[in-house]
């Protein structure tokens, strides 16, 4: 592990009603990694994500008590800033949400409203950003096409690529394959492996074979608790807890 | 075991009965404005203002009043958007985790739509007299305003509550402020933005309580907010109670034609609901 | 920076509007009452509510025939309406098939678009001739139609729309599970709208009622064109009636010479906002309580 990661969670509670969702969570984020969260369904893996760029602000009853730690500065501070938080991660949610626009202004959406006015420069961006996503030879003769009009595997490639536009260090995916067909997920799959040499990469899932296929670490959540956090072979095939031992071989879902 | 047989047919006859009731006195009163309406129409109707006076003139026709019409229905409506939009945008994108205020605020909207048209007319009247202003195209438009600022803020509202949090993560997650989201949200629901329009235009060209005492009335098309305005349901209101038989084939005419253009309102609006409900299940 | 600032003062100016926009309903309260004080300065509200001496000119303001006007007409409209619009409402969700039901409710639909002013229009010349020829030769000796039967019936087609979307969306909320588990136990179909839905439907139906009774309390032209406007308590169904909103609509505006005249008409108005005010939030409250217990 790095001496300064990117995101460094220390003590985080979440409390959404009476439900306490996360309890106790610290964990240090490894740099140019990729990161997998694990866990039962209901256990607060998304919530953890969540916290990580403050989008659980607009959730009601929220309460948020310890640090998240992002380069450094406390994102819960209350003089904190939240648009330049969210600016370093680029989110890719379960299904692709392009927004009401087309291709083109889909991807430059970020830097504009980041300021950069110049069409060369968001020229070069767009191709850029889709290219990194594998999408450019698909798109190129049909940018100012809507963006609904494409296959969701290419919304969702789409919506990595609008991400990535912002200049982001880290990228959090919700389940991020879960409504794609078996080719669409692997070419997201193999994005990951290939975007960690420039990106943080934390990833939920469900699926522990997706886990195992593109993952460095892994942590195992159960209960709003992080149980087990190791390296992805030494979790899956030697787990120190007794709880992940049985959520590895199938007997907790 | 046959009379409990009897009561289940019994009732079942009852049911369609009242349904027939229910859905055919939309035939009935559709009918009857055709019946007596058709008669009346000609091409005059529809381009030429009333000749010698609305009430005792048996010539012309009820341009002025159509006119007079779209300009306050269109009006309210434009100037009733201009407030309902951030008051949507306000409710369901600023007080998130503030849910109880926002409920109270949608009570507040759904009373104020409760609120009949003739009190919004009484009141609008009581504030022009305060600020001076006397019956005419412009105290119209602001009492109709009034009465379809409800309308839009709850349409609009209910439409935005169909938009994915997702999109509006999306968008935060790209380092967008609220008000940035909020731009994408309305071009997401741009559809809905247009049902808001015409149910509230629908609502706006047919009520006459709030426009009585307001908009004044006159044989001529306004040329200024200043000048008073004759609307359709003022036009049929006033000449229904002539003694001349012309004059009141003009309110019949009225009838038929304020009946037509709501019609193709609501059906154009269904139309488009349906559609937009479509999007959202997608 | 610039955008953050843009977006402080536009979340500053929303709140603005939608303040304003709210403290409507404070505002016109207030501003009614404001001017209703000269009136009820003069006259107490036990007197104002239950004297039927109507004299403008001698400074007497009854509103009581005008609150009985108002009564009348809506008592008959719900009289009607309910029962024709339950059965609608058990009819479409529970017995029509799916092909019927999707033309069935565009129409109700179709009738909530029509302006209040046609409605009067049909009324006069439908509903009155009716009344006059065919209705009330059978029960009085002579009759001009112009009544508060007329308004009545006139009333009951407007909030048709209201009462069948209202009790349909509530019908079609109940699990089905709760109908089959009836059935299965041998109950008839209507045994089960009448054992079970009815039941469960209650709040709703409720709720629509109460809504359906404010908005017939405030209907203005409609049945301004069709109840006769006379100034006395009407004693049967074939007798005028003048209720509250029609009052304020003929004379707002003309008879202002008058002293107090203005304040009465505003005071109508204040009585009107009061009692709908208190029925609107009754029932949006019941059917907000009804969306929360079926979403939980």
């Amino acid at each position: 592990m790095t001496d300064n990661p990117h995101i460094s969670i220390q003590h985080l509670n979440v409390q959404i009603g009476n439900h306490a969702i996360l309890k106790d969570i610290t964990l240090n984020i490894p740099n140019k990694k990729v990161i997998s969260i694990i866990g039962p369904s209901g256990c607060g893996k998304t919530t953890l994500l969540k916290s990580f760029n403050r989008l659980l602000d607009d959730t009601a009853d929220v309460k948020v008590t310890g640090k998240v730690l992002v380069d450094g500065e406390n994102i819960y501070d209350p003089n904190v800033e939240v648009t330049h938080i969210r600016k370093k991660m680029g989110l890719l949610s379960q299904r692709p949400y392009p927004l009401p626009m087309s291709i083109y202004d889909n991807v430059a959406y970020g830097p504009r409203i980041h300021g950069t006015r110049k069409k060369k420069d968001l020229d070069e961006i767009v191709e850029t950003q889709l290219k990194a996503t594998g999408l450019w030879n698909e798109v190129k003769d049909r940018l100012h096409a809507p963006a609904t009009r494409l296959s969701i595997g290419q919304q969702q490639r789409l919506c990595l690529a609008r991400g990535l536009a912002v200049e982001p260090e880290i990228i959090l995916g919700d389940e991020s394959t879960s409504a794609l067909d078996p080719v669409s997920t692997s070419i997201i799959e193999d994005l990951f492996v290939s975007l960690k040499e420039k990106y943080t990469i934390v990833l939920v899932t469900h699926i522990l074979r997706q886990a195992r296929r593109v993952s460095d670490y892994i942590v195992f959540v159960y209960m709003g608790k992080i149980i087990e956090f190791g390296p992805t072979e030494e979790l899956l095939l030697n787990p120190k807890e007794e709880l992940t031992k049985e959520y590895v071989k199938g007997f907790i879902s | 075991m046959i009379r409990r047989k009897l009561e289940e047919s019994f009732f079942r006859v009852l049911m369609v009965l009242a349904t027939i009731i229910v859905a055919g006195s939309f035939f009935l009163i559709v009918g009857t404005i055709f019946y007596k309406g058709m008669p009346f129409m000609n091409w005059d109707m529809v381009t030429k203002i009333p000749g010698g006076g609305f009430y005792i003139g048996k010539e012309g026709g009820v341009l002025n009043a159509i006119i007079g019409s779209l300009y306050v229905a269109g009006g309210a409506t434009v100037l009733g958007l201009i407030i309902s939009i951030p008051v949507a945008i306000y409710i369901n994108m600023y007080m998130n985790g503030k849910n109880y205020v926002a409920t109270g605020l949608r009570i507040a909207f759904d009373v104020l739509f409760g609120i009949p048209s003739i009190v919004y007319g009484a009141f609008g009247f009581f504030i022009m007299i305060y600020l001076g202003i006397r019956a005419s195209l412009l105290g119209g438009i602001l009492a109709v305003t009034l009465l379809v600022i409800p309308i839009l803020v709850r349409t609009l509202d209910e439409v935005i509550q169909t938009v994915p949090k997702e999109l509006r993560d999306a968008a935060l997650s790209l380092g967008a402020t609220r008000w940035e989201m909020s731009k994408v949200v309305l071009r997401q629901i741009l559809p809905g933005i247009f049902t808001a329009i015409l149910l509230s235009f629908g609502r706006a060209i047919g009520d006459v309580a709030s426009v009585l005492f307001t908009a004044g009335f006159s044989d001529n098309i306004p040329t200024s907010l200043h000048q008073p305005a004759a609307t359709l349901p003022l036009a049929i209101f006033f000449q229904l109670s002539s003694p001349i038989e012309e004059v009141q084939g003009r309110a019949y005419a009225s009838a038929l034609i304020l009946t037509i253009v709501v019609l193709i309102i609501t059906i154009f609006s269904s139309v488009l609901a349906k559609r937009f409900s479509k999007n959202k299940i997608q | 920076m610039f955008r953050l600032l843009k977006d402080k003062i536009y979340s500053k100016l929303m709140l603005v509007f939608t303040l304003a926009s709210v403290s409507l309903v404070l505002l016109i309260g207030i501003g009614l009452y404001y001017k209703s004080l000269p009136l009820l300065h003069k006259l107490s509200w036990g007197t104002l509510l239950t004297s039927s001496e109507w004299r403008p000119l001698k400074g007497l303001f009854g509103f009581f025939p005008f609150i009985m006007g108002t009564l009348w007409v809506t008592a008959i409209a719900i009289i009607i309406a309910l029962p024709l619009c339950l059965l609608t409402s058990f009819y479409i969700t529970e017995y029509a098939p799916a092909r019927i039901r999707k033309i069935l409710i565009p129409f109700v639909n179709l009738l909530s678009g029509i302006p209040p002013v046609i409605f009067g229009v049909w009324g006069v010349l439908f509903i009155i001739p009716l009344i006059q020829n065919h209705i009330a030769p059978h029960f009085v000796e002579f009759s001009t139609g112009y009544s508060v039967l007329a308004g009545g019936v006139v009333l009951a087609v407007m909030i048709f729309p209201l009462i069948v979307s209202i009790v349909c969306e509530v019908l079609m909320t109940i699990p089905h599970e709760l109908k089959n588990a009836s059935l299965a136990l041998g109950a008839t179909k209507w045994e089960t709208i009448k054992k079970v839905l009815l039941r469960k439907a209650k709040p709703g139906i409720i709720a629509a009622t109460v809504l359906a009774i404010s908005r017939a309390f405030g209907e203005t032209i409609a049945v301004l064109m069709v109840c006769g406007n006379n100034v006395a308590v009407p004693h049967s169904v074939f007798d005028p009636g003048y209720p509250l909103p029609a009052l304020i609509a003929n004379n707002y505006g003309e008879m202002l010479s008058i002293p107090m005249y203005e304040s009465a008409l505003m005071f109508a108005a204040l009585l009107l906002f009061i009692i709908i005010l208190l029925f609107n939030i009754i029932s949006r409250l019941i059917l907000v309580r009804l969306e929360r217990g079926l979403s939980e």
